[in-house]
């Protein structure tokens, strides 16, 4: 019993304390709606890939932004190469003097203009100046490299160690080995085959590691979102894509523009193909599509979602925000570890099956006796 | 708005649907656990999918 009461006490004290911070503070709707746009911006920003690596900013006392972090180069091609530090831009505050251009990062993009920096907008609200060709190594593609010469050394390493020890896996190896043979005999065997599961597995490896890794990094405070950037996964889908296509087989050729085979007279045929083909020809390019979309949203919304969550803070602005800021925000951010192996997963899985599909070779009498 | 939230009910459902399928499953035929866990996977990343979709035309 005196439990209970102190359960209802404490749960009346906890809802009269969040009516109260509701109502702390009345704001004007112009104020709220500035506020609502400056959180809006501050996730954007956050999802966005930038010219430097900012890990840290602040406002100092006599009101200047400071940045920690460090530039990164921009790559630019307008009439030939230029190369220059992203330092130049000051996080988009100056323009850009490059030789006898002038750049100017807008929306975290690279304008080119004139000696103040002008940028004109369209009525839609977007720039009209001339956008250069841009290589820049960005935080992205830095994460990119640097995942990539990670991987390269990690796993060059673990190769080395069995060749030394004959054959036993040890130290980081004795992690990464079950992960491997996982994906070799529960991924690419039942999916491609015995046959020709060989052919795959460097693939198969490197992107699950690849996707991995970097949507293990997006979750670190480094705030890099690699994986959450739809060119990133449009390119590990291209690549699924052309193997697909390049590796198949005549029987899968024939799945696509004869997929009923000797089970349907011509005349049969000629009234369902003209529906069938197109279906079947459109399934090429959708299955690698949904797999770049599937990355991308997942790894999108999983940053977005705790970037709202952090953002309760500045909404609820005392100190109930903060205690349920964090609470969710870690729930979720334990939720996001687990996404982060499951979507590199899913990617490895589907890529398998679509090679498992170009691979295929069945002998069709065979079938016919089976069923 | 309220369509992209009707669209994740249905989401919600279908998922829901595939995993409680996938767990009868699994406890008839323990053996087959991998296979099943697979295919639910396989086929709760496409409704997922779908759901991603009508989140990002809202946005």
């Amino acid at each position: 019993m005196q439990r209970n009461r102190i359960v209802k006490l404490a749960t009346i004290f906890i809802l009269a304390l969040s009516f109260f911070s509701c109502n702390i503070e009345k704001e004007d709707d112009a104020t709220k709606a500035a506020k609502k746009a400056e959180r809006k911006a501050y996730i954007q920003h956050h999802l966005q890939d930038s010219y430097d690596f900012n890990l840290y900013s602040y406002k100092k006392e006599d009101g200047q932004k400071a940045h920690i972090g460090f530039p990164l180069p921009v790559i630019l091609w307008d009439d030939g190469l230029k190369v220059f530090s992203s330092s130049k831009f000051h996080h988009g505050e100056t323009v850009a003097e490059v030789g006898e251009s002038f750049y100017k990062l807008d929306h975290g993009k690279i304008y080119k203009t004139d000696v103040v920096g002008a940028i004109n907008y369209d009525e839609t609200h977007h720039a009209t100046n001339v956008k250069p060709l841009d290589l820049s190594i960005t935080k992205g593609v830095m994460m990119i490299i640097l995942t990539g010469l990670l991987m390269f050394f990690l796993f060059r390493g673990l190769a080395r160690s069995y060749s030394k020890n004959g054959g036993i896996a040890k130290g980081a190896g004795r992690f990464f080995e079950p992960i491997i043979l996982y994906i070799r005999d529960d991924i690419a065997i039942p999916n491609i085959g015995e046959k020709k599961y060989m052919k795959y597995m460097p693939f198969l490896l490197t992107v699950f590691f690849f996707i991995w890794f970097l949507n293990i990094f997006g979750l670190t405070p480094l705030g890099v979102n690699v994986t959450g950037n739809i060119a990133v996964t449009a390119s590990l889908a291209l690549l699924t894509f052309l193997l697909t296509n390049f590796t198949g087989t005549k029987d899968y050729w024939m799945h696509i523009f004869d997929p009923l085979g000797n089970s349907l007279p011509w005349y049969g045929k000629l009234i369902l193909y003209p529906i069938l083909i197109p279906i079947e020809v459109l399934g090429i390019f959708i299955k690698p599509f949904s797999l770049l979309i599937r990355l991308y949203a997942n790894m999108q919304a999983g940053h977005i979602v705790l970037m709202s969550l952090i953002g309760l803070i500045f909404l609820f602005r005392t100190w109930m925000g903060g205690v349920m800021s964090f609470g969710l925000a870690f729930a979720i951010s334990l939720i996001e570890i687990l996404v982060a192996l499951l979507q590199a997963y899913i990617f490895t899985m589907l890529s398998a099956l679509y090679f498992g599909f170009a691979a295929q070779e069945h002998d069709h009498s065979e079938e016919a006796h089976a069923h | 708005m309220v369509g992209a939230g009707l669209v994740v009910i249905g989401v919600g459902i279908g998922i829901g649907k595939i995993g409680g399928s996938a767990m009868e499953a699994i406890a008839r035929q323990p053996e087959s656990y991998g296979k099943i866990q697979t295919a639910m996977l396989i086929a709760a990343a496409l409704i997922e999918g779908i759901g991603f979709a009508a989140l990002f035309a809202v946005s």
